[in-house]
């Protein structure tokens, strides 16, 4: 099976976020592979295992994705590929990931395509959809669970808390939630083979893309942190009081209930 | 400048959810006087087109097949791309749900059109419409815009009030024949595993847990208060990871993010991914054995206490309030 991961560098979730001239301060953050994807990777392993392949983890950023990259691999993803698209483009969106990652993947007659259903960073959730749509595949968004038999895939999607069983026929693209799997430490032996597994860095012009083929369609103008809050209050005395304190505060001061 | 928004409403359980209404109030920001056309997809929604008319839309098309019974992306992609081939619009407004969340993309790809995802506010600024967004599980905020083509958005439920019902209002509820291709993916199975009650990522008030709750029974004291309250409960991944609730009730960096009036945290430590989930919720009450507890540091009201102690006594006096009301 030609499986594919599409994997994203992001912030580590306990990185608190500074702003500097009016952008997200990167300096001496951590950076982690996007906690959705690690489930897409740790699948992605698993279902070679069983069933046979190779499996192609790719990621569309900056050359400082190699580290996240390898860490996949060393996870037991077999190839890597970097389309570092940062020298060509300037502030793309969700557009243009998609557009650059579909154009890579359309002569690879991928049978199973697997994401994260959201990066933690961004936040919106919209690349894996766009993907398959472009391929003109198939996809179900937000899995935990997949089983493949010969050309059919039966997935449990969570739809808001409930279960949907749903079946389908590859090729298809399914976007991982938590849940699907518990991803592996890499091991040692792990991490030196990693080394050696290959890792290509791509860029627009290796993908016959244009810069005006993957513009951004949409912009950000401004961004900016949450008012810092006030600082709360403790309440003191005995439990019962401070329960009563707290009704009256709820209803009187703060008004919700 | 008018613009003519479509807005997709969302049929669950033979009704309309509230974010289809707070959709329609977006439109209006968006639309600047233009157009609202409400979209209502499904079996038998021919019904519900009344009331999309009294929340505010203009007027309502209906795209009803038996194939669009239950939500799947092919059928119901193909259901609102007639209704957009249809009538043109200059912007489309969805809800950012399970639904939203799956649908839209691919509707915005198909379109070759930008998408802007789970707004929380939208404003108007140098004749361009500005949508503001959580960024980092909202460590930070981005405001953005649609370069150009459609002006194409999903809105994070709870946050964009509807406007108020009209009962009085009328409009067009007219249908539209489409033609649905077979579809690709088949739902076997829904599991209803969703406790009853209140939705989580719509609840005005949650009542959370965490490991502090100590067992799955533990969080008995925390249904009634929720109950009582007529919210929903929700947890930390410390307790989901315990096993003393599904995760489908965690809520932070990797879980469900929320925005409740209020959110009462029981035996939760405050981890900065749990935060992330709850920070923008109105109001926050902590309750923790710890007085060192991260949590009273974004609490609004907090009490150092047992929380099986405290929880009771909460409910004991709300429910001597509801009596004497």
């Amino acid at each position: 099976m030609n499986i594919y991961v599409l994997l994203k560098r992001t912030f580590d979730t306990e990185e608190k976020i500074t702003l500097s001239n009016g952008k997200i301060n990167e300096d001496g953050a951590e950076f982690i592979i996007n906690p959705y994807d690690e489930y897409a990777v740790e699948e992605a392993i698993v279902v070679r295992d069983a069933h046979g392949g190779e499996v192609t983890v790719v990621s569309v950023g900056s050359e400082e994705a190699e580290k996240q990259l390898r860490t996949a691999l060393a996870m037991g993803a077999d190839k890597a590929v970097l389309i570092n698209i940062e020298d060509d483009v300037e502030d793309g969106d969700q557009y243009t990931t998609s557009k650059v990652i579909a154009e890579y993947l359309k002569d690879k007659e991928a049978d199973l395509i697997i994401a994260g259903n959201v990066a933690i960073d961004s936040g919106s959730g919209q690349v894996g959809p766009r993907v398959a749509e472009i391929l003109e595949i198939p996809y179900i968004t937000t899995i935990t669970k997949l089983e493949i038999n010969g050309e059919t895939a039966t997935v449990v999607r969570d739809v808001e808390g409930d279960s949907e069983v749903i079946e389908a026929s590859l090729p298809l693209l399914v976007t991982a939630q938590q849940g699907l799997n518990e991803p592996r430490y890499p091991s040692l032996p792990g991490i030196m083979k990693a080394k050696k597994k290959p890792l290509e860095e791509l860029e627009l012009d290796d993908l016959d893309l244009d810069e005006d083929d993957v513009e951004a369609k949409t912009k950000t103008i401004e961004i900016f942190l949450p008012a810092k809050k006030e600082e709360g209050k403790v309440l003191e005395g005995e439990l019962k009081d401070q329960v009563s304190e707290l009704i009256g505060l709820l209803r009187n001061e703060a008004k919700v209930i | 400048m008018a613009r003519k928004i479509l807005v997709l409403g969302e049929v669950r359980d033979g009704s309309l959810r509230n974010v289809s209404f707070e959709a329609v109030a977006a439109a209006k920001l968006a639309s600047e006087g233009g157009e609202v056309v409400g979209v209502l997809i499904g079996e038998s929604v021919q019904s519900l087109g009344s009331e999309f008319i009294q929340y505010g839309t203009d007027r309502v098309i209906v795209v009803e097949n038996e194939k669009l019974a239950q939500y799947t992306s092919d059928g119901y992609s193909q259901a609102l791309l007639q209704a957009i081939e249809s009538e043109s619009p200059d912007g489309i407004i969805i809800g950012h749900t399970a639904q939203g969340k799956d649908l839209a993309p691919r509707i915005a790809s198909k379109l070759d059109s930008g998408l802007i995802s789970d707004v929380t506010a939208i404003e108007e600024a140098g004749g361009n419409v500005v949508f503001v967004r959580p960024i980092y599980s909202g460590k930070a905020f981005e405001k953005k815009i649609v370069k150009d083509g459609l002006i194409f958005a999903t809105i994070r439920p709870n946050n964009i009030a509807p406007l108020e019902k009209d009962p009085s209002r009328t409009g067009e509820v007219a249908t539209l024949a489409v033609d649905i291709k077979d579809l690709r993916t088949i739902i076997k199975e829904v599991v209803r595993k969703a406790t009853e009650g209140v939705d989580l990522s719509e609840a005005k008030v949650v009542v959370a847990g965490g490991r502090g709750v100590k067992s799955a029974e533990g969080f008995e004291p925390l249904k009634e208060l929720a109950n009582v309250l007529g919210g929903a409960v929700g947890a930390s991944r410390g307790a989901c990871d315990a096993e003393y609730c599904d995760y489908s009730l965690q809520i932070g960096q990797t879980g469900k993010v929320v925005t409740p009036d209020l959110y009462i945290a029981c035996g939760i430590s405050g981890a900065i991914q749990h935060v992330a989930g709850m920070s923008n919720s109105k109001v926050i009450v902590a309750i923790n054995k710890d007085p060192e507890a991260n949590i009273f540091k974004v609490a609004d009201y907090g009490i150092v206490g047992d929380l099986f102690e405290v929880v009771p006594l909460l409910i004991e006096e709300l429910k001597k309030l509801k009596v004497n009301a």
